[in-house]
């Protein structure tokens, strides 16, 4: 039986192929945090990482990440950028939340002091429809304060 | 005693009557300013569970043996199906049921693209889909009617126009100095909140449903669906704890909730019905299109002698007229003013509520006219507006609860101010401009709306209500004033909401109204909890009631004595105070509005015919603010979305089939944080003296309103083209940049 990591911990990939990273994790594992907002590659809110990349899980088929370390938000949730999100106030709705925080930790984990221009853009792969931005982008220049 | 009056009641502009009861205890205003928790920044309470991905939207709920559907929808815009079957869909692999057009609010005469017309339940959505796509149908194609000019020619009408006239136009142009006609348009926008609509339901029996739904109001859901299935309300408990955003488009169950009812009724098990993004984009309703024929007249020191306009929505297939003509009416004092508005019923989807319905479109029309006739006389756009201030409702003669909009132009000053150092930093290729527009709107809210405080032996506080956060952060608002009324400190109060079975009646969440209609029943709520506390603890302490009060957790009494609150509910051991309250009515004979102006900067490229804002302020009047942190974000959200509106979003439609050729995010653009221009928010903050016991008003919609107007007129003062057309598309600027080539210069037509 192939195998993937997710948060850390191994799963035997049972899924019929052809099923979704997204659809895997959020109806077999009933990890609901990773959204799906569009499902075709359009909004950025089903993003998890791969070995520390971020993707769409909604065009990702489980079977192409087989052995590989999938991070989703559930695994992010002691990161300090989440209460970052919190106290910037740097979310609304929350639905797009949880793939800005797994975007925004990826780029972080890359560059630890972003400039404006740099979040802008490695986030605008990231959709928001309540418009909460300029508080994404303070939430995520002040994640160490 | 409970005191029966009869008041008035506004939702989105539209007003009706209605009995309500009040409680006979009317609670001071508290003084202005901010307070102990009342006007200071509050993270969302809710904020951490939303962030980690802990909160359970619709689209997360699972329940025990359920169901997919997915919905058969018509590919034409006016058609009729010949024949259906539905023989191999019953058959494919994991289906439990198959719905035909016999049974609403499916059809067999689908009138736009989109139309629900068969519906399948099955184990797996992918399984729902892969049977929708084997049903066959016989279609017959209709010629559809798509133009909102000929449907007025026509009289293909969604509803009678609705024209209004104040004075005489006539008189008013024959005294003008200078008057200046116009036409602007606005297009189509879609919502495309980032949950789609859904809905989960399940029949207890044959006379109980839960529905479990993203909604913006859940005792509308309940009243609709009860009233269809002809259920006492009482057997229907709608459930929305989280929600992922609506702006206008969630204010009723719609098919997709009747199509998972019907379902689950036909296999007893419960049914999930949620759209696709791409279902969502064709049929959950839009911000329509609009066409705006519009003059006005001025005196020569920029009075206004009248304001007349024309205005064609396309309504789509079904709707309301929206109040484009609105903002022309309420604006400014002018005595003559009419205003005639159309709604055309067409082979599209239907409209829905989006953001200030009417009124975005309506601004975007009159604040441009206003300031191509500021250029026409010469007078500062600005002074212009304040020359025209009105002082009370024009329209019936009353007077504003509180209007602080010349306070908002006040401020605006140092920003109106940088227009010469902004443009002198303009070059060859990109010139650059300053551009204002004010806005009007409703947002006092109104009765009823209900809540429930309970204080329990641990001293901590519940506020209970079946209201709904929508991602305003309305409920942390709540947590707020109860919190400041009770003495305690925010992180004591929690807020339990979203469920008609666990909650009193609360306002629909849109209207900019859950603020200003639930806050004051909050407020009374935790004021009725609090009586009780004093009451209790003079007995206790031995005081006279009135030198005791709640603060910092603690009951204060004025001799110096204190005790902690938890001294006193812990008597109760398991005992509870229970406080209710109830919203009063909006105050008598007085017209409540929100006002603000928005001043935008721009860069346009007159080459190519890139437009990039820069900055925009918004000065917001919407009376006491109890959350600064959350009201930034309301105003900074509302104007993206204008930005959105302004340049870059557009649902387009084959103009010869009717087909929507923008049903997925790369089509239809919505902007992104790269899109975002410095916003700078200031709200003026003083409490509406006359409005409930917070005087607060609504602040969801206000901040949409004047963006598309200030960023127009930015562009007209960086540029001198006029744009008048919505979304102003590289094309839009080209074509507006040689049209003002052509004309002769300003200063040489001008009054
Ligand atoms: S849900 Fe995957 S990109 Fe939109
Ligand atoms: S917070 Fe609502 S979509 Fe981003």
């Amino acid at each position: 039986m192939p195998e993937l990591s997710i948060n850390g911990e191994r799963h035997e990939l049972a899924a019929s192929v052809g099923t979704s990273l997204a659809h895997y994790l959020r109806e077999d594992l009933g990890l609901t945090g990773t959204k799906i907002a569009c499902n075709e590659g359009h909004c950025g809110a089903c993003t998890v990482q791969v070995d520390g990349v971020p993707i769409l899980s909604c065009i990702t088929l489980v079977h192409t990440v087989e052995d590989r370390e999938v991070t989703t938000i559930e695994g992010l949730r002691d990161h300090p950028m989440v209460n970052s999100f919190v106290r910037s106030d740097a979310l609304q709705c929350g639905f797009c939340t949880p793939g800005q925080i797994v975007s925004a930790t990826a780029l972080v984990a890359a560059i630890p002091r972003p400039s404006s221009e740099e979040i802008k853009h490695a986030m605008s792969g990231n959709l928001c429809r309540c418009g909460a931005y300029p508080k994404i982008e303070e939430a995520i220049s002040t994640w160490q304060d | 005693m409970a005191r029966l009056i009869r008041t008035e009641k506004e939702v989105e502009g539209r007003y009706t009557e209605q009995w309500i009861v009040v409680d006979e205890d009317v609670l001071e205003q508290w003084p202005a300013g901010p307070l102990e928790t009342v006007g200071r920044p509050v993270p969302r309470a809710d904020g951490g569970q939303r962030a980690r991905g802990e909160a359970r939207y619709t689209a997360d709920i699972k329940l025990p043996g359920m169901l997919h559907a997915a919905i058969l929808r018509s590919p034409h815009a006016k058609a009729r199906v010949r024949r259906i079957d539905t023989g191999r869909a019953r058959r494919a692999p994991g289906v439990r049921a198959v719905l035909g057009p016999e049974t609403g609010p499916l059809t067999d005469e689908p009138p736009y693209e989109g139309a629900p017309v068969a519906a399948v339940a099955a184990e797996t959505s992918e399984q729902a889909r892969t049977a929708v796509s084997l049903i066959e149908v016989e279609w017959e194609r209709l010629e559809p009617l798509l133009d909102p000019e000929e449907a007025v020619r026509r009289n293909e009408l969604i509803d009678e126009p609705n024209r209004e006239e104040r004075g005489e136009v006539e008189r008013g142009l024959a005294e003008s100095d200078a008057v200046v006609e116009a036409e602007y348009r606005t297009q189509t926008v879609l919502h495309n909140s980032m949950e789609t609509h859904q809905a989960i339901c399940e029949w207890d029996g044959d006379d109980r449903l839960t529905v479990y739904i993203s909604t913006q109001f859940i005792w509308g859901v309940r009243e609709e669906v009860a009233k269809r299935f002809g259920l006492p309300e009482d057997h229907v408990r709608v459930v929305c704890r989280f929600m992922g955003g609506g702006f206008g488009s969630k204010n009723g169950p719609g098919d997709y909730t009747y199509v998972a009812a019907e379902l689950a009724r036909a296999t007893g098990r419960p049914v999930k019905c949620a759209l696709t993004r791409r279902e969502e984009n064709l049929d959950s309703g839009n911000r329509n299109s609009t066409i705006q024929r519009l003059r006005v007249g001025a005196r020569s020191d920029g009075t206004l002698t009248f304001l007349d306009g024309e205005f064609v929505n396309a309504t789509g297939w079904d709707g309301w007229l929206a109040s484009t003509g609105g903002p022309m009416r309420l604006l400014y004092a002018c005595e003559n003013v009419r205003t005639v508005e159309y709604g055309a019923k067409l082979n599209t989807p239907p409209m829905a509520a989006f953001r200030a319905p009417g009124f975005v479109e309506g601004t975007f029309g009159l604040e441009c006219l206003l300031d191509e006739l500021a250029a026409k006389l010469e007078i500062d756009p600005l002074e212009l507006r304040r020359r025209n201030h009105s002082t009370h409702d024009a329209v019936d003669e009353r007077p504003f609860s509180s209007k602080q909009l010349l306070e908002c132009y006040r401020r605006a000053e140092p920003h109106w101010e940088r227009r010469d150092e902004v443009r002198a930093r303009s070059d060859a290729t990109w010139k650059r401009g300053v551009g204002l527009a004010s806005q009007v709107w409703y947002g006092g809210g109104g009765p009823p709306s209900y809540a429930w405080v309970r204080i329990g032996g641990d001293g901590r506080a519940a506020v209970i209500t079946g209201m709904q956060d929508i991602g305003t952060g309305s409920a942390t608002a709540m947590a707020q004033i109860a919190a400041e009324e009770l003495g305690l400190p925010v992180d004591r109060i929690e807020v339990a909401l979203g469920d008609s079975a666990r909650g009193p009646y609360a306002t629909i969440s849109a209207g900019s109204s859950t603020i200003p209609s639930m806050g004051p029943a909050v407020r009374a709520a935790a004021a009725d909890a609090a009586r009780q506390l004093i009451e209790i603890a003079a007995q206790r302490y031995d005081r006279e009631e009135r030198v005791l009060s709640l603060k910092n957790g603690q009951i204060v009494s004025s001799d110096g004595g204190s005790w902690p609150l938890e001294e006193i509910t812990g008597l109760l051991e398991s005992g509870q105070i229970l406080g209710k309250g109830s919203r009063g009515p909006n105050p008598t004979g007085m017209r409540v509005l929100t006002f603000g102006v928005q001043v935008a900067e721009v860069a346009v490229d007159v080459e190519t015919g890139e437009v990039v804002v820069e900055k925009i302020v918004a000065i917001h009047d919407v009376g006491r603010v109890i959350n600064p942190l959350g009201a930034s974000s309301q105003v900074e959200g509302g104007i993206i979305q204008g930005l959105g509106h302004t340049l870059s979003e557009e649902r387009l439609l084959d103009p010869s089939t009717g087909g929507n050729l923008t049903q997925t995010l790369d089509a239809y653009k919505i902007p992104t944080i790269a899109d975002v221009p410095e916003i700078v928010t200031d709200l003026v903050d003083v409490p509406d003296e006359h409005l409930t016991n917070l005087g607060s008003k609504g602040l969801g919609e206000p901040p949409i309103i004047p963006t598309a107007a200030a960023i127009a007129n930015a562009i007209r003062d960086a540029t001198g083209a006029d744009v008048r057309s919505l979304p102003i598309t590289r094309e839009e600027m080209l074509r507006a940049l040689r049209e003002a080539s052509r004309q002769p210069a300003r200063e040489e037509v001008g009054a």
